[in-house]
């Protein structure tokens, strides 16, 4: 039974969702709240996680079923995807194997599931074993969708990468598209006592610190293969783009170009890098090759050019916030500095984040911003082509630094309320907000790209 | 310009002489080549060291705590031979990992602890001309700017001629200026226009007469804030560019 993973019949739902998963233009619903599409807001599956079955009396198979269940609990709900019936709807079995289910219980109400996960977790010999299934509750024959198979050592952490990992693959089954359950977000933490680079998982757990330089730094950005991290740290010589290898778990060389080298931004190969540069006195936007070689300038214009993104989609344009106007705007051009184009109109716009598919934008903006204008400082997306955007973020802080998710559905950014700046993410319809950080100042997180 | 070099050959030369005794008095304490491959029957050393407070600001004291069990020979480097346990004050200026060597008949242990020194926002010992940080200040004064813009006002030009003035009479200081930035907005966007804010106010000091070569800019973005309180007359404060002796 274990490890046949029955091959996946689409179903008129599954289309459905396809179809939805590509940008779906842009509704007027209200002159504050114009409704953007971004894979979010169609119609959620109805899923069903049931309690796993403890497979032995080992001591630590419950504490481990306890993680394993709330971790992939969480993972469905946060999906984006889902909609997740409430523990309190679910029956009360725990079946562990296929044999044990009864699918009609679990299609009936209040349950009303159309999936549901379920299976056993067994801890021996400190060896642990997780039996996962995926069932169509409907489906007369070939109910199957999943019939997994994990191994790990009993930890804690290794439980809830086994829950990732079966949530990631129930939403690449019912969605086709990659979960994010497995992904990772870089941030900026100052726990410590400074400013040093931080990692953590997308749910906010395993928060753990990269980098010891006892400077200021910032702008993490992860490498598309999650080998590096590049940031920028304030040295004797100024500010330098700095490179940590996640593989050797240590800083590696990197030119240290001073002169305020800051916001490094890796294209989706991951062969070039953007980032601002005052080589000349002017900040302006240039690109490298991976390891630093040679970097040309891409901006001539003068004032603060910052915050480079490429789109991920092409590689072939760049969006980047210059104060060539006075107040930051974001702007986007071909990566040879053509092609110009203003995308906000006024306001005050920084720290923009290039949608996967390519086709959005988000960013923070400051629409009324001045002295005597004290607006808020809130998240945005747009749609690129028809510059249609949408308020994501409404009376809660000062928002900033928002960064994609891979599945282009969600969205992690920064909050600073009450006194300190905190780390949320977000559906990318600004809804389910959740706070994935606590204590200090946890700030400019970047999302991995898988 | 003659005179310059050859007073930078003068400094190079005394470096040079002072990194060779540094490098001396380290070889002198450096530890004793390991004894010979320990009888299996001897205990393992072991050393344990901490450090306390483990970050201070420049100038401030830190103490060193180490205990160690089975050995005979104890050093930390930068400090030399120690008993096999007790304590010790240091006075770090820089971030400073003291490393605990601790040999026995049973082999070798080693212990770390870091005492991590705060930047200070400017660094006061007098300079070589015996101008220090205060007295370089009370001359340079600092320049403001109006809000997102690193424009130079008229009202900096007095300013901004009389620092230059001072700076044309002591041809060899030489000086950081810091641009900084209100707490409002984005903290990318404000490290680069801390950057335009410096690079202004150097290049009006360069076309006072001033040397581009003895003036290095650094952003601070709103990282670094003089005043933290949320108003207009505080947001003033730190709009400016800074000057500083570059040590």
């Amino acid at each position: 039974m274990s490890r046949n993973l029955i091959k996946k019949h689409c179903m008129p739902r599954t289309f459905c969702l396809f179809a939805l998963l590509t940008f779906a233009g842009s509704a007027l619903r209200a002159q504050d709240w114009v409704h953007i599409e971004s894979n979010v807001g169609a119609a959620k599956i109805r899923i069903a996680a049931a309690e796993f079955k403890p497979g032995n009396t080992d001591a630590k198979t419950m504490p481990m079923k306890y993680v394993f269940d709330q971790t992939l609990y969480n993972d469905l709900r946060y999906a984006g995807v889902f909609d997740v019936v409430s523990k309190s709807m679910i029956p009360t079995a725990e079946p562990g194997t296929p044999q044990e289910i009864n699918l009609a219980a679990w299609a009936a109400a209040p349950s009303s599931a159309a999936y549901v996960a379920f299976g056993s977790i067994t801890v021996n010999g400190g060896q642990e074993s997780v039996q996962g299934f995926l069932y169509d509750t409907h489906a007369q024959q070939n109910a199957q969708l999943l019939g997994k198979q994990f191994s790990d050592v009993a930890s804690v952490e290794a439980t809830r990468m086994i829950a990732h990992r079966f949530a990631d693959e129930i939403v690449q089954q019912l969605t086709g598209i990659a979960g994010i359950a497995e992904t990772k977000i870089y941030y900026v933490s100052d726990r410590s006592g400074h400013r040093e680079i931080w990692s953590m998982d997308y749910d906010g757990f395993n928060q753990h610190q990269l980098t010891y330089l006892h400077t200021i730094s910032l702008g993490p950005a992860v490498s598309p293969d999650n080998s590096r991290v590049a940031f920028s740290s304030l040295g004797r010589d100024g500010w330098s783009v700095r490179m940590y290898s996640l593989v050797l778990k240590r800083m590696v060389s990197f030119p240290m170009w001073g002169n305020m080298a800051q916001s490094p931004a890796w294209s989706s190969d991951g062969n070039q890098l953007a980032f601002s540069w005052a080589r000349t006195g002017n900040p302006d936007i240039y690109v490298s090759g991976a390891s630093g070689a040679n970097p040309h300038r891409i901006t001539a214009f003068l004032g603060p050019n910052v915050s480079p993104v490429w789109n991920p989609k092409t590689n072939a344009q760049i969006a980047w916030v210059s104060g060539r106007t006075k107040l930051p705007q974001i702007y986007i051009m071909d990566t040879d500095g053509s092609n110009v184009m203003r995308l906000t109109d006024g306001g005050y716009a920084t720290s923009p984040s290039w949608s996967p598919n390519g086709e959005l934008m988000t960013f923070a903006w400051q629409r009324n911003y001045g002295p005597g204008a004290p607006g808020a400082e809130d998240i945005y997306i747009m749609d690129i082509a028809s510059k249609k955007w949408t308020q994501l973020t409404h009376d809660a802080g000062a928002n900033d630094f928002p960064s994609w998710s891979p599945d282009n559905r969600h969205i992690v950014f920064q909050r600073q309320q009450n006194g300190h700046t905190e780390i949320w993410m977000m559906l990318a319809d600004g809804t389910d907000q959740q706070q994935l950080t606590q204590g200090g100042n946890n700030l400019m997180p970047d999302w991995s790209w898988k | 310009m003659q005179q310059k070099r050859t007073k930078s050959l003068v400094l190079a030369a005394g470096l040079a002489a002072m990194l060779t005794v540094a490098g001396c008095h380290k070889k002198k304490i450096a530890p004793p080549p390991p004894p010979a491959p320990p009888a299996t029957t001897a205990p393992a050393p072991t050393a344990t060291l901490t450090a306390t407070p483990d970050t201070i600001n420049a100038g401030d004291q830190a103490v060193l705590n180490w205990q160690t069990s089975n050995a005979t020979d104890v050093s930390i480097d930068g400090i030399g031979t120690v008993a096999t346990s007790g304590t010790q004050s240091v006075h770090p200026t820089q971030t400073t990992t003291y490393h605990l060597v601790a040999h026995g008949d049973g082999g070798t242990a080693d212990a770390t602890a870091t005492v991590t020194v705060q930047a200070p926002q400017a660094t006061p010992p007098p300079t070589e001309t015996g101008i220090d940080e205060n007295a370089f200040e009370q001359s340079v004064k600092p320049i403001f700017y109006d809000y997102d813009s690193y424009s130079i006002r008229p009202d900096a030009q007095t300013t901004l001629q009389s620092d230059a003035n001072y700076l044309n009479q002591h041809p060899n200081l030489k000086v950081v200026i810091g641009g900084y930035c209100d707490d409002r907005g984005s903290i990318e966007y404000n490290l680069a226009l801390g950057e335009n804010r410096a690079n202004a106010a150097k290049q009006a000091l360069v076309n006072l007469g001033v040397s581009p070569d003895r003036l290095r800019t650094v952003s601070y973005g709103k990282e670094k804030q003089f005043c933290t309180e949320q108003n207009e007359a505080c947001w003033q404060q730190n709009r400016r560019a800074q000057f500083t002796l570059d040590q």
